[in-house]
């Protein structure tokens, strides 16, 4: 009886951890293939290095990091205001009959799958930029414009959940001071869930660099380091989407090298994230 | 709400007319825009949609769903595709759900919080934060080389089952999390041991919040491309067994694209992703609305 | 001497990580009869009905001194089955809690646990119980019905009959008429003085006045302390403490 009464709590523990062995088997694997590879190109030229070209011996990932940032820069600067809006009209503005009708459609906005989202930006936002801003369309603005939409559904639920958090009070009291909607809402509520805001944000922009076939189709995934926002570019994502399908060697080793960085990249992103989610609940 | 004819009370020194002329410009200014934000991303939503099934719909018809792709995929249909996405969905699923929802129950009906469940989810938030890219280059490095499992359902489909688990873990514990304490007491009041507490009072209230979190899995593994691509595979045959190479409908659907094989095929899959994607969010809808109405 | 008591409570202390809420309470509880432990809110009854069938168990932080019998036994000792000590001891809690299925599966349940199976045996117990809590004429044609479809006075007899259908020999009411009206909180008082004659309830009751219709024996609870314990006769008649006569003379709490 007793015996029996334990197991289910043993095998649930051992179950339990499945995840963070998932998450130490990732980590190993990819540091163990990649790693060798910094160690000879060193991490400075290969974080820094200008110059991609595997098949020379060549590996500097350093435009790709830029591509990377700029895109995720441009998409935050892009999709936060917007995101930021809505999620304050579903807490604040939306009717209920509206409210109700708009979140599971921002649900089935985060299903989509990504290559949907790549392909509709090269058939419709690549020919706009390229007919009425200039360039060859694809660019880091179409990926930037691509990758503003996929993390609305990221930036809006996180932050409505914030918003909605904030006890009552807060609004009775603004309104009994005699504030218009604005004030309350842009004095009182918004400062009072910055940090589940902020950390809304740094998640997306987790999505952002981590996303990958969006953006293959839409940025051009030249190897040369972009000078405008209407330049071709290459993050560190696409690299790997794109030439691990044929890559061998050195030049794989390389492409687990790229991933590195990118898991380095997003684990900060998360744990200021992760910090910031933290803090929101302390507060409370 | 009656905010908008609420009046400003002077308190800072300006004229109160002034003051409140001004407040209420910027109000209305700002209810504007929020407005405007909220239907544009309603726009895009629909102008996505509606441009995808709009062209690809009059592709669907019987052949396109039953027969095998020709040519790499400039003709035929897209059985095996769909075949590939059922295929590695289920491996992905009949994996990820057990441990996701184990994991689930363990830390709400077995442990207090602390170090151990401050360790369990540290590792499936860090994991719900890993790009698709590196769960292929890991599916990759792990399953298909170092498993010997090659390119495959199984090496597919267990990379996918470790980029949903997080996913699975976090649903199934917020609905395990609103059974009502009481239902436990009772339970146990009635001489039941913990373990049939959990699968007699527990479970069947908690089932239709499970359920959403595993239903929101398959959708997150139908739309997956990156991750699948690196580990099953492109191949077109149907596969004879769970350690053949195959193509999901996403996978197909970028080579075709992107490649520039058929326009009008991938417009097709597109449509048929979309649908599917469309179902399975109406389905989780569905259970949510039930759970929700019978938590109250 | 009186026989053995049913249960005997001695030197009880129970803690909630530093706050304590039973202080050093010792009592009997005679077989048969109905004890009403009463007193203002966190006195320390619920605290009291929860450590007689270990549901305190699960409370986190909590610790607790002294000991409980049950027919002379330690209800704390290594050996002893906390599922059979909880089928012998049953609880009724303070607001109605069906669980969210049928009539019939809620009184099933129990049973169910212990391994009874077969329909036929089901069927006797779940009528047996009902009838013993006076609700089955009301129900017996809406077993499969939702045990939320029924009003709250019939919720909380089905509770009781839930627990009888285990065949307890002690029933604990946490303020089983807390949230009812009059007729409800009749009926169900009706039952427990029938119920009596079966087993032993140990009640905590929502009011004094209900101590006082149905209790055998009374015992007045103040700040986790037992101030006074006797026949509800000679309590309510002479009380020895003035903090007792105090509270059921409605001067305070």
């Amino acid at each position: 009886m007793r015996f029996s009464e334990k197991i289910p709590g043993r095998v649930l523990l051992v179950i339990a951890f499945s995840a963070l062995s998932a998450l130490v088997l990732i980590t190993v694997f990819i540091f163990v293939e990649g790693v060798p590879l910094i160690a000879r190109v060193g991490v400075f030229n290969f974080i820094f290095g200008m110059k991609w070209a595997p098949s020379q011996g060549a590996f500097g990932i350093f435009p790709m990091i830029v591509g990377s940032l700029s895109v995720t820069l441009g998409a935050i600067i892009l999709g936060v205001p917007i995101a930021l809006c809505c999620a304050i009209f579903l807490t604040e503005f939306a009717p209920a009959t509206v409210r109700n009708a708009i979140r599971p459609a921002i649900q089935l906005l985060a299903g989509i799958p990504s290559v949907v989202y790549g392909f509709w930006g090269l058939i419709f936002v690549v020919p706009l930029i390229r007919n009425y801003i200039g360039g060859p369309g694809l660019s880091i603005l179409a990926g930037s414009i691509i990758l503003a939409i996929m993390i609305l559904p990221t930036i809006i639920s996180i932050s409505e959940v914030s918003l909605l958090a904030l006890p009552p009070p807060y609004r009775e009291g603004a309104f009994a001071l005699g504030a218009t909607q604005w004030q309350t809402i842009h004095g009182v509520l918004l400062p009072a869930a910055r940090s589940g805001i902020l950390a809304a944000v740094i998640l997306g922009m987790g999505r952002a660099i981590g996303e990958t076939m969006a953006v293959i189709m839409v940025l051009g995934n030249a190897v040369a380091m972009p000078s405008s926002i209407l330049d071709p570019a290459r993050t560190l994502t696409t690299n790997i989407g794109i030439e691990m399908a044929y890559a061998a060697g050195e030049h794989r080793q390389a492409l687990f090298a790229t991933g590195i960085v990118l898991l380095v990249m997003i684990m900060i992103l998360n744990s200021v994230a992760q910090y910031a989610l933290r803090r929101r609940q302390d507060e409370r | 709400m009656s905010v908008n004819n609420t009046r400003m009370v002077s308190f800072d020194g300006t004229t109160p007319k002034a003051r409140r002329l001004n407040a209420r410009q910027t109000q209305a200014i700002a209810k504007a825009t929020i407005w405007a934000a909220a239907v544009l991303v309603i726009l895009i939503l629909f102008a996505i949609i509606f441009y995808i099934l709009s062209k690809g719909i009059p592709e669907l018809d019987w052949e396109f769903v039953s027969e095998i792709p020709s040519d790499m995929g400039r003709s035929g249909g897209i059985l095996s595709p769909i075949i590939g996405t059922l295929a590695v969905t289920a491996v992905a699923i009949v994996i990820a759900a057990p441990l996701g929802v184990g994991t689930a129950f363990y830390l709400t009906e077995y442990t207090y919080e602390g170090g151990i469940t401050r360790i369990i989810r540290f590792g499936a938030e860090s994991l719900a934060g890993i790009p698709s890219i590196v769960y292929g280059l890991f599916g990759f490095i792990f399953f298909v080389i170092y498993l010997k499992l090659g390119w495959s359902i199984v090496s597919g489909g267990l990379t996918l089952a470790v980029m949903i688990l997080p996913t699975i873990i976090r649903t199934s514990e917020e609905a395990i999390r609103t059974v009502p304490q009481i239902y436990r007491e009772v339970s146990l009041s009635l001489g039941g041991t913990r373990w049939q507490t959990i699968t007699r009072a527990v479970v069947p209230s908690a089932l239709p919040g499970i359920a959403t979190g595993v239903i929101l899995g398959i959708g997150r593994c139908v739309a997956e491309t990156a991750a699948v691509i690196l580990t099953a595979g492109s191949a077109l045959r149907i596969p004879t067994s769970i350690f053949a190479p195959t193509r999901t409908m996403a996978v197909h659907f970028y080579i075709l694209a992107r490649e520039g094989i058929s326009m009008e095929r991938a417009y097709g899959t597109a449509a048929l992703l979309i649908i599917l994607i469309l179902l399975i969010n109406i389905v989780a809808n569905i259970l949510v609305n039930r759970f929700v109405a019978r938590g109250r | 001497m009186t026989p053995q008591a049913k249960i005997a409570v001695k030197k009880l202390s129970f803690y909630y990580k530093k706050e304590q809420v039973i202080r050093d309470l010792s009592l009997e509880i005679p077989a048969n009869e109905i004890l009403a432990v009463f007193g203002p809110a966190n006195s320390g009854t619920t605290t009291l009905l929860r450590t007689l069938n270990r549901l305190s168990d699960t409370i986190r932080g909590a610790h607790m001194g002294g000991e409980i019998l049950l027919d002379g036994k330690d209800i704390y000792a290594l050996d002893v089955s906390v599922t059979e000590l909880r089928r012998k001891v049953g609880m009724v809690f303070e607001v109605p809690t069906p669980l969210p299925m049928s009539i019939y599966d809620n009184i099933a349940y129990g049973p169910r646990m212990r391994g009874i199976k077969r329909k036929k045996a089901l069927d006797q117990v779940v009528e047996k119980a009902l009838r013993m809590a006076v609700l089955w004429d009301e129900v017996k044609e809406r077993l499969n019905a939702s045990a939320m479809s029924i009003s709250g006075g019939q919720q909380q007899r089905l509770c009781i009959a839930r627990v009888l259908a285990l065949e307890p020999e002690v029933i604990l009411c946490d303020r089983p008429c807390s949230g009812l009206d009059p007729v409800s909180t009749a009926k169900i008082e009706e039952s427990l003085r029938e119920l009596k004659e079966r087993l032993t309830i140990v009640l905590a009751p929502h009011n004094v006045q209900q101590a006082g219709r149905v209790a055998d024996r009374v015992a007045f609870m103040l700040m986790g302390s037992l101030i006074e314990e006797g026949p509800a006769a000679d309590v309510f008649a002479n009380p020895k403490d003035k903090r007792t006569e105090d509270y059921i003379t409605g001067r305070f709490g």
